[in-house]
């Protein structure tokens, strides 16, 4: 984390099931926020294309074919589509399927945390309740 | 203005059957009674998409004082080979047997003609080497044709025209691409239209004028096709040669497939890699006719934007209409480049050219 | 390593929006219907029956539905534009307005109706019934509404005499900006069929607008129809480049000196090179159209305009500047394509900082000055 980074604490895990999502709003920005699998997963919610809301498009799987006519279906859930040109991308990582090397959207590093070590640290929360027994979605931003 | 280079791989050299006559001696017994009991022998062939005596399709200089411009092999000589200094010309014959629609008959013809090409053409000069002319309907039977010819190295690729009934990717097109990928030898499409369909979706025009500006579209739509159906993941040592399709037209088309694909390849997941990319590794293109833009700094930007030293091939296009004299080379262009476009491309892009002895 | 990340916050607000496009005339917008009925009160009682019967016919397979599917539901629509309170994207206006109309403040929506299938219509009776009923619908469900929006006349040119009526019919109405012609027809538009109707449209000072799509029953490609939509998309520029060709090389605008044409959704950066084709191959056929006075590139710069979308995007974004520039920037419209899929926002289209004055011509002037808007 560099030094103007901050840790924010955004929702509770519990908000986001399985395959769900939602969109936050940190220092400005709009974040959104997918649970894969029990992962959770931030990207900054705007197609590095033509700036479309991520969060309005479709969570898709990874379709691929070693040869043409030689259709599979993979990673169920783990990629986004734009909702506009329906570009793909990674929701871990936020890269593109198409030129992986050249667009991204941005990933945030998303972090969840036990509710114990909240209440210890210098921690901003973004108008979300306080419960120690719950585990918490932190951003940093 | 920079001339082609003394030595220089002519890609793309029209040669004319004089006649139809002219193919009954290499027609096999059967085709030869069944083609005179209908009459064809008296009938002209001649493609629609190049009517021979058109202005374009004719160079005022090239034209004979009798009969066909580019049937006979000493005025090919007297007006392109020697003043032009060639190392290799490759022939491509474009003629109405492509038209059929009885493939077999097509078939008949396409031998006929391949066997004309070697008996009048190349085994004349040997600085000439040819396209192998294929129904191009029917691709088990072009397969045929091509195992049958491969092993005359004099032969270098394969004839097919960029607008036939099924466009050039789709899968019924693929026994002649497994062949064509397993002796290594590139498909040739070359620009025009056995008009199964008219031009576009636009429906058919008036004029000849109309139809050759669309033989360029012709072109980017036959090379959409190949990369959609994903015959360069199928058969990634494929090459494809754009013949005679006028060469400007490819960046904007490749901008637009590029960004199609961003968005559409969940259609086609086979195309992991960017359009453009494999096009520039795979496909290559003829130079003449050269749409040039009207100034030399938009020239340069065209050129910039191909994105590759390596995808043009120099060609006259003999006897058609497209330069004067032996100003066949676009004004601007580096030597190094006019270099590479004369040689080392159509040398890379032909592997047999490289053999000694054919 | 070159990566792109549209690196700027998602400024919504309309104070900051670049004033050079805020209030800019949108060159191509889609209403939709709200139901299967909404065209029923502009019908006859023997095409109402005739409709309910046996419907829409145009020159393809499949009866309800676009032969290629497109990659979003309800035929490629953006997946954010469905009304919350039901119904297809571009069928509700307040939503329209929030995304569009108001976002930007627009100055005036041109509509493209893509909807009633009066244009591809076999049967010219009903094929010109529509296309006057779609037409009565763009005036009360939406010009009517909001008056931003203009329509364009909708007509079915194989049946001349009709199409001529419906465009004298709407001439000197404010609220028409065009005529809507598809680029998809039996016959290229510069065919000696179609003048009279092309004529009509000059005469009532009506633009041609020649908005992708329409079921001509012919190949969508010289060499036959595609698979894929994959390579389907594009071939809608080859329609688009065969249209050119037609009208220019017909002699069309030397036959309606006043006749002016609009190529919307077709993209653009083709057009250049299309120029440089038609003018070096027509130097060697020049006896074939001997009423041309002038270069084909003369007549495309002076008859026709492009709208944006779906706008290029260069493999060198720096590229986009001289395409512009080839073409003029004076004959380059903006139009967003609201609601489909592979619209254009008007602040992220262009990844290149245009020059100002071109900016103001492309998203304002050029239009107003063509359809002589205030």
């Amino acid at each position: 984390m560099s030094a103007t980074q901050q840790r924010h604490v955004v929702a509770r895990s519990a908000d986001i099931p399985v395959g769900g999502r939602k969109v936050v709003t940190v220092r400005g920005r709009e974040i959104v926020i997918f649970n894969v699998s029990g992962g959770f997963y931030g990207l900054i919610n705007r197609c590095p294309h033509q700036g479309a809301k991520l969060s309005t498009g479709e969570i898709v799987s990874r379709l691929v074919a070693p040869e043409p006519g030689d259709y599979r279906l993979t990673r169920p859930g783990e990629m986004i589509r734009c909702p506009w040109h329906c570009w793909e991308f990674d929701i871990r990582t936020g890269q593109s399927l198409c030129d992986p090397n050249s667009v991204q959207a941005r990933a945030y590093d998303v972090a969840v945390q036990p509710g114990k070590a909240l209440v210890e640290g210098p921690f901003v929360a973004e108008a979300v309740e306080v419960q120690v027994e719950d585990d918490y979605i932190v951003v940093t931003l | 203005m920079a001339r082609p280079v003394q030595g220089l791989i002519d890609t793309d050299v029209h040669v004319t059957v004089p006649d139809t006559r002219t193919l009954l001696p290499y027609l096999e017994p059967y085709w030869r009674e069944h083609v005179q009991r209908r009459g064809l022998e008296r009938e002209n062939l001649e493609s629609s998409a190049f009517p021979s005596s058109a202005p374009i399709n004719l160079r005022p200089d090239w034209k004979p004082e009798t009969g066909l411009a580019g049937a006979r092999l000493e005025r090919l000589q007297r007006d392109l080979l020697d003043p032009f200094g060639h190392r290799y010309a490759i022939l491509n014959c474009v003629h109405g047997a492509q038209m059929m629609f009885s493939e077999d008959l097509s078939l008949a013809f396409c031998r006929a003609i391949n066997e004309w090409v070697k008996a009048a053409w190349l085994d004349k000069d040997e600085r000439l080497r040819a396209s192998i002319v294929v129904p191009p309907h029917s691709a088990e039977l072009a397969a045929e044709e091509v195992e049958r010819l491969a092993g005359d190295h004099r032969f270098v690729q394969i004839l097919t025209l960029a607008m036939g009934e099924l466009p050039l990717g789709r899968r019924q097109h693929w026994p002649l691409y497994r062949v064509a990928e397993a002796y290594g030898l590139p498909i040739g499409i070359h620009a025009g239209s056995s008009f199964r369909h008219p031009p576009s979706a636009g429906g058919w025009g008036s004029l000849y004028l109309e139809d050759y500006v669309s033989y360029a579209q012709g072109s980017a739509s036959a090379l959409n096709s190949m990369i959609s159906e994903g015959v360069f993941v199928k058969f990634p040592a494929l090459k494809v040669v754009l013949i005679e399709s006028g060469v400007t037209w490819l960046p904007a088309s490749l901008w637009r497939l590029d960004k199609t694909w961003r968005g559409v390849r969940a259609e086609v997941p086979w195309l992991e890699e960017q359009p453009t990319q494999t096009i520039r590794r795979n496909v290559r293109m003829t130079l003449q006719p050269f749409d040039a833009p009207p100034s030399a700094d938009q020239l340069a930007k065209i050129m910039a934007q191909l994105g590759s030293e390596e995808m043009l091939l120099f060609s006259s296009d003999y006897p058609h209409w497209h330069f004067d004299g032996m100003d066949a080379i676009p004004d601007g262009l580096s030597e190094a480049l006019v270099h590479k476009i004369c040689i080392e491309n159509p040398l890379n892009t032909y592997a047999r050219l490289k053999e000694t002895t054919p | 390593m070159n990566v792109t990340v549209l690196d700027r916050a998602p400024d919504r607000s309309r104070e900051a929006m670049d004033p050079s496009i805020l209030g800019f005339i949108d060159c191509d917008v889609h209403p939709f219907v709200k139901g299967p009925n909404d065209f029923d009160p502009f019908l006859s009682k023997r095409w109402l029956e005739h409709k309910q019967t046996i419907g829409n016919r145009s020159r393809q397979g499949l009866a309800k539905t676009s032969m290629y599917p497109r990659m979003s539901p309800g035929v490629g629509q953006r997946m954010d534009a469905w009304p919350k309170g039901g119904g297809h994207p571009g069928s509700d206006l307040p939503l329209m307005q929030e995304q569009l109309l108001d976002l930007f403040d627009v100055s005036y929506g041109l509509l493209a109706p893509l909807v009633g299938g009066a244009a591809g219509e076999r049967n010219v009776e009903f094929g010109a019934a529509m296309a006057s009923a779609v037409n009565e619908w763009q005036l009360a469900h939406w010009c009517d509404l909001d008056p931003r929006l203009l329509g364009a006349v909708q007509v079915n040119i194989e049946w001349t005499e009709a199409a001529i009526a419906e465009i004298e019919k709407r001439a000197g109405d404010k609220r028409w900006a065009q005529v809507n012609i598809p680029p998809r027809g039996l016959e290229p538009l510069g065919r000696r069929r179609y003048w009279p109707i092309l004529r009509a449209c000059a005469e009532a000072g009506f633009p041609v607008s020649l908005h992708l799509g329409g079921t001509s029953g012919h190949a969508s490609t010289g060499g036959g129809w595609p698979s894929f939509y994959h390579d389907e998309h594009p071939s809608y520029v080859q329609s688009m480049q065969t249209l050119v060709t037609s009208l220019v090389c017909e002699g069309v605008f030397e036959e309606i000196p006043d006749l002016k044409i609009v190529l919307v959704e077709g993209g653009f950066a083709w057009l250049p090179a299309l120029c440089w084709r038609l003018d070096k191959h027509w130097k060697r056929l020049k006896a074939e159209c001997p009423s041309l006075t002038m270069a084909p590139s003369d007549y495309v710069k002076k008859h026709i305009w492009v709208t944006t979308q779906p706008i290029e995007e260069p493999e060198q974004p720096v590229d986009m500047l001289s395409i512009l520039e080839w073409i003029g920037p004076e004959k380059v419209m903006f139009s967003t394509d609201y609601p489909h899929w592979d619209q254009d926002d008007p602040r992220y289209a262009f990844k290149v900082r245009l020059p100002e004055a071109w900016k103001r011509m492309i998203f304002k002037d050029n239009a107003k000055a063509l359809y002589r808007l205030d």
